[in-house]
């Protein structure tokens, strides 16, 4: 299948290793991947703060460099989530809302799309840790991921999951909220944190970058020796 | 006189900052979640119950001009008067009309946050009328002389401790700690005050159009005195609390036990449908329901956000979520707190006033899922905050995402940034964490991720295209 990489902005600035991950695995998985070089940002930070218009110019680049594509994968449940369940809303009764739809339809977070579309389960992946999953709020509950990463880790090999008690619990981060209501935003990490500690796990994994830019940043400033990893990086590791 | 944004910021700040005032809120919340599950797993479907009670809410919100009516009319063949009050003012002016006609002295109240929400007390102490809260835990944030925390548990915040503080400065009674003993003490003054109210004031939980009658849902037993022993009752509801039919609330009962309290039933449901009627030995001798619109029906214009009308004020979704756990109900400011008050309060009170709560949110969605009733909660909040940005557009943030929308919008300029990025980040690193440092808000718990050498558009370009 001829797959069309869709990296959310901050992925692209912060960390490509991920999205090179999605390359490899569905390139292992005998896929060809391209990149569309014109896409920028999805826009939901002016959507998530009220600026529609905004987010309409950004979403249309997106919209734009997909236009032809077949499927669309990205390794964010957030950023999926804007394309897949707001673009319908954010250009409701506008021209472009056909095209919106169109790409909503066509657009898939990286675990859903392995699992759900591909229907693999089991990518050959090696990784030697004691693991936690968090669960993005967005693939959880705008596109109702949750068995799905799970069923990915259970085959790779060496790797032992222990679920977090409050996995389903919000890490705090949102966007804009997490310096607009920094104090907030903040103690919503600390019971993630804890949570992640409680588990004893060496490595955290999501597959959601920001929720670990999030949760990273605080095990960092604590000086915590929990490794951060996206789903993608440990199922392209062998 | 500071804004209510920045009285959210502060009180939010100062209870967030009290790590074991959060640990004692999430240790009482516990207990609520196992409660909660194990009463949903009692349903036969608890997916297809909120589905019914969705539909059912649906139903009566849209067609309230004909249940309300349906409702007073059956209501009214008993006997009880129907007011229609259109704002706070006018429900307060009625209840005081008809308190000061009846000569009464003494008010009793059970709980209603509808009453927290015109301001009743205030107006009745203001003319002379005492009143007393006859819910324990409403007794005891009056005792202190606050409003209620929380809309199921108005007194959730407090220690045994503080309450037997409490109960031995303004009681004059012996410390305990054990619960049951507290209970006695406000049990025994309690009862003094039902048997001298002549005026009993109680909110109510479902109206029924069908039987015309009021619910009452409760624990105690108070709201049953409070409504029976006065010989006025007065019940003061929304006007979106209207179901359809009697038999709905074999749904909303143990649906309103099971979110709201983590119970099969509540101790007590009454069903009340008019004054003592002729040949009867007791019950209050009249009988007013005070309808309240007070913003309702603008609420009920917006097609979007209808839906919230449907809420039955359980507090699920002040249960589950991870601001409330965290900031508590009084940073909110407001009569209802936690997700549902952070959607409707801009349409109750304005939106410029009270767009800032719906911006504090990570929009995580734990409300619309735990809400019995589905409304749509996280998606509301988004649509406030386009709607405050469209009406009061916050100057800094346009021009922050106008710019935003330009670079986005432009890939040679998203480059061009891309490259600017990297080539500005190093001072970043020389201001990280000092007042002078832009991000400081992050830095200050977070470390700050640092810009890849290279982007993976740049990686890519130069791994995978080298012929361009």
């Amino acid at each position: 299948m001829r797959i069309s990489l869709f990296v959310p902005c901050f992925v692209d600035q912060l960390y490509p290793n991920v999205a090179w991950s999605v390359v490899r695995v569905l390139e292992r998985l005998g896929h060809e991947v391209v990149f569309p070089e014109s896409q920028s940002c999805c826009g939901q930070p002016p959507f998530n703060s009220g600026y529609w218009d905004d987010a309409r110019s950004s979403a249309r680049v997106t919209m734009k460099a997909f236009r032809d594509a077949e499927v669309v994968v990205g390794p964010s449940g957030s950023c999926v989530t804007m394309i897949k369940a707001f673009y319908p809303d954010l250009f409701k009764g506008e021209t472009d809302e056909l095209a919106a739809r169109e790409l909503a339809a066509k657009a898939h977070e990286f675990s859903s799309f392995l699992v759900n579309v591909l229907g693999v389960t089991d990518v050959g992946a090696k990784f030697d840790g004691k693991v936690t999953f968090h669960d993005g709020c967005h693939g959880l509950r705008e596109l109702g991921i949750k068995s799905e990463p799970r069923a990915l880790l259970a085959n790779v090999k060496g790797l032992e999951l222990i679920e977090m008690c409050e996995a389903e619990t919000c890490c705090g981060f949102g966007g804009t909220f997490a310096v607009k209501y920094a104090t907030i935003s903040t103690a919503m990490d600390e019971v993630k944190c804890a949570s992640i500690l409680e588990t004893g796990a060496d490595t955290v994994v999501s597959n959601d970058s920001s929720c670990l830019m999030q949760i990273r940043g605080m095990l960092e400033k604590e000086k915590s020796s929990v490794r951060s990893l996206h789903l993608a990086e440990i199922l392209a590791s062998r | 006189m500071a804004s209510q944004s920045s009285d959210f910021q502060t009180l939010s700040r100062r209870y967030t900052a009290d790590k074991g005032f959060r640990a004692f809120i999430q240790k009482g919340m516990s207990g609520y979640y196992k409660k909660r599950d194990q009463n949903k797993a009692n349903f036969q479907d608890w997916q297809g119950a909120r589905d019914l009670a969705a539909e059912i809410k649906y139903e009566a919100i849209n067609h309230l001009d004909k249940y309300l009516l349906e409702f007073e009319e059956k209501i009214t063949a008993r006997g009880a008067k129907v007011f229609w009050a259109q704002n706070a003012e006018a429900a307060r002016e009625y209840i005081l009309k008809v308190a000061k006609e009846n000569n009464v002295h003494s008010i009793i109240k059970s709980k209603t946050m509808t009453s927290e929400e015109i301001h009743l007390n205030d107006a009745l102490e203001k003319q002379g009328f005492g009143v007393v809260e006859s819910d324990l835990g409403e007794y005891i944030v009056q005792l202190r002389k606050e409003a209620p925390f929380h809309l199921v548990f108005p007194a959730m915040h407090l220690t045994r401790r503080q309450i037997s503080d409490l109960f031995q400065k303004e009681l004059g009674s012996e410390p305990t700690d054990e619960p049951e003993k507290l209970t006695m003490i406000a049990r025994d003054i309690m009862r003094r005050k039902y048997c001298e109210a002549d005026m009993g004031i109680s909110g109510t939980n479902f109206a029924i159009a069908e039987t015309g009658m009021i619910s009452i849902t409760e624990n105690e037993g108070n709201a049953r005195l409070t409504t029976s022993l006065p010989k006025i009752h007065v019940a003061l509801l929304g006007i979106e609390k209207v179901l359809p039919k009697l038999e709905d609330l074999s749904l909303f009962l143990p649906m309103l036990a099971t979110a709201g309290a983590g119970q099969t039933m509540t101790c007590y449901n009454t069903m009340y449908a008019g004054p003592r009627q002729l040949g009867e030995p007791d019950g209050p001798e009249q009988m007013h329901i005070v309808l309240l619109d007070n913003r309702r029906t603008e609420l009920l214009a917006d097609a979007e956000q209808r839906d919230s009308l449907g809420c039955i004020r359980c507090g699920a979704c002040l249960n589950i979520c991870p601001i409330f756990k965290n900031v508590g109900g009084y940073s909110y400011g407001t009569t209802y707190g936690g997700p549902i008050g952070s959607v409707i309060t801009p349409h109750l009170r304005g939106l410029k006033d009270w767009k800032h709560l719906s911006a504090a949110s990570s929009l995580c969605g734990a409300c619309t899922e735990a809400c019995p009733v589905k409304i749509d909660l996280h998606h509301h909040l988004l649509q406030n905050r386009r709607n405050g940005a469209k009406t009061a557009p916050n100057p800094l943030e346009k021009i922050s995402f106008g710019g935003f929308s330009l670079m986005m919008g432009h890939p040679s300029l998203y480059r061009l940034a891309s490259g600017l990025g990297r080539i500005f980040q190093p001072l970043q690193g020389l201001v990280n964490g000092t007042i002078l440092d832009p991000l400081r808000s992050w830095t200050d718990s977070r470390k700050l991720p640092t810009l890849a050498p290279q982007s993976f558009h740049e990686q890519w370009k130069k791994q995978r295209n080298r012929k361009l």
